[in-house]
């Protein structure tokens, strides 16, 4: 794997003095899907933009292929294409025409062949004469990133692609995620939305308030940091637990049919053989066990709600 | 230089411009042709002559500038001002080009189009008044350099404003006062001694001066001040702009 995109210890503070990214740290490799997670005002549209040229860092590096965000602006944004998180379109121009006018912005010339593709894999490809203001929200979502894959970026940002989008076309948003993945696009994208980090993310980065708090292979979080369950399902529903498992800290199901066992999947002993053992044991009869990893979600909570202190 | 960047914005600007050419072509025909009938007719019929040039001919250079720069600054300040109002401008700023491409794409586009405009004013005027060009190349020199100097301006002003109200501020408030009491439509030497010193204050003065002596070789100051003036104000948006470029004022954050 190469390291594609590079920041280094990246601070911005704002003019009025509001210090929006403290210190961010973080490589991306080629080829692989960010999902940078984090609540509304973490900083996410402020790390992109500054990645992307739009707000000036006030320290810190960071490199794209090897080149300077600054010094070497030019190379370093020919390989970015940025999807802002707010529609913002002319609404008197055609599609096609503001597709085109995109490509030309980062130095390509005219290519109808490549504009087509593109306008096709997007399904962009009836409304190409259309003006943008004939356009449905999501169809405009999608000409902006028809013009951010116009100059056939390596890199692509998406900013909160699916915010407030419906379900239909949020599953269109994967699908194209995944499609530009397969051609070798690494995507950085930022979302609130847990599931969707879930859903299409191979790494998970968390950020808050303006700090980055972890970066994980979105697998491995959800195994070292994820609580399992184990569910051990009784034939006969109980209405309580029996004293000599107190020491599992078991608690019963609704129904009494269920025994929960709440174990960390990175302990040196997950103790499921002796608990299994100790229900044996008791006489109590199986019926079935089942495990079950806790969500993005409920990693994500105890990670931004945790007292550092 | 990221060439095909300037043609993009260019060809953009452009394109609004030929959408609405009709439009474009008739206003200023039209109000030419209105400024000949009220200017001309009703007070030319008083004022015969100034220093041997008919009126209606007298006022021409003076009309082709009040419109030359009054669409060199609109043109400009909404090419800018409009990617700033809808969000587009993120595009602009996260693309492969800097500061003097955006201002050559801008600029140039807005130049263009109000030279086309005085040129179809120079061409209307010519079927109501005989005018003749004693210094054609002076003559474009100086309309090239109205329309680009004050694209210019047009698009500082662009940069600057952060409302509708803003962007007519200056248009209204202070380049047309200008430009009225620059000599459009009257010499200098008309006024009386105190009025004829306060003028020569007026930067507007040296530009239309300047201009008229290219057609009639007649000026109120002498034409190396106007040409002074001309490079003096263009130096001056240039050096605005280029400080504009340094700071990222009122464009990045
Ligand atoms: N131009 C700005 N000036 C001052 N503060 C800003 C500006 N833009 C964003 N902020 C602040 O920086 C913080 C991060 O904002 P942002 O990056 O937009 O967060 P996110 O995209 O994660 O919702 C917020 O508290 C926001 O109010
Ligand atoms: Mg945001």
């Amino acid at each position: 794997m190469t390291t594609i995109l590079s920041i280094r210890d990246l601070r911005k503070s704002y003019a009025d003095g509001f210090e929006a990214l403290k210190g961010v740290t973080l490589d991306i490799e080629e080829g692989e899907i960010l999902a940078l997670l984090g609540p509304n005002g973490a900083g996410k549209t402020t790390l992109i933009s500054t990645v992307c040229g739009i707000t000036t860092p006030t320290s810190g590096s960071v490199t794209v292929g090897g080149h300077d965000i600054q010094t070497e602006y030019r190379a370093a944004r020919k390989m970015i294409g940025l999807v802002p998180q707010e529609i913002a379109l002319e609404p008197f121009e055609k599609v096609w025409n503001t597709v085109q006018f995109s490509r030309g912005l980062f130095g390509h010339g005219r290519d109808n062949a490549r504009i087509e593709e593109i306008l096709r894999k997007l399904s962009l490809w009836d409304k190409r004469r259309n003006a943008i203001k004939e356009l449905s929200g999501g169809m405009k979502r999608r000409v902006l990133i028809a013009k951010a894959l116009a100059h056939e970026p390596r890199i692509l940002f998406l900013d909160e692609p699916t915010a407030g989008v419906d379900v239909e076309l949020r599953k269109d948003m994967w699908e194209i995620v995944a499609e530009l993945k397969r051609s070798g696009v690494t995507i950085i994208l930022t979302t609130h939305y847990i599931e969707e980090a879930e859903a299409i993310a191979d790494r998970v980065g968390v950020i808050d308030k303006g700090e980055l708090l972890l970066v994980q292979e979105k697998d491995t979080l959800m195994a070292q940091m994820g609580k399992k369950q184990i569910e051990v399902m009784l034939t006969e529903p109980i209405s309580a637990i029996p004293d000599s498992l107190s020491v599992h800290q078991l608690t019963l199901n609704g129904p009494g049919d269920a025994l929960i066992y709440t174990y960390d999947t990175h302990a040196e002993r997950t103790g499921i053989t002796t608990l299994l053992n100790d229900v044996a044991q008791t006489g109590l009869v199986l019926r079935d066990v089942q495990t079950r990893q806790s969500s993005l979600e409920e990693i994500f909570v105890n990670l931004v709600s945790g007292d550092p202190a | 230089m990221n060439w095909a960047a300037i043609a993009a914005i260019y060809r953009f600007e452009m394109a609004r411009f030929f959408r609405t050419l009709a439009q474009s072509f008739l206003s200023p025909v039209l109000s030419t042709s209105l400024y000949f009938v009220v200017f001309g007719t009703a007070i030319g019929s008083r004022i015969q002559e100034v220093e041997g040039v008919s009126y209606g001919a007298f006022i021409v250079p003076g009309l082709i500038m009040l419109s030359v720069v009054m669409l060199s600054i609109s043109n400009a300040s909404f090419g800018i001002y409009f990617p700033k109002f809808l969000g587009t401008i993120y595009e602009l700023l996260s693309a492969p080009i800097n500061f003097i491409e955006i201002v050559i794409g801008y600029v140039g586009a807005a130049a263009t189009k109000a030279l086309f405009v005085g040129l179809v004013i120079l061409g209307t005027a010519t079927f109501f008044v005989d005018i003749r060009i004693e210094h054609p190349f002076a003559m474009a020199a100086f309309l090239i350099l109205s329309c680009l100097s004050f694209s210019l301006l047009g698009f500082i002003v662009g940069i600057w404003a952060s409302n509708f109200e803003q962007m007519s501020l200056i248009p209204q408030l202070v380049v047309t006062p200008l430009i009225f009491l620059g000599g459009t439509f009257y010499s200098i030497s008309m006024l009386p001694p105190l009025w004829q010193t306060i003028t020569l204050f007026n930067p507007v003065v040296y530009l239309i001066s300047g201009f008229r002596w290219s057609f009639y070789g007649i000026a109120d100051v002498p034409i190396f001040w106007s040409l002074l003036a001309i490079i003096a104000f263009t130096g001056l948006c240039l050096a605005v702009i280029g400080w504009i470029f340094r700071t990222g004022w009122r464009i990045r954050s």
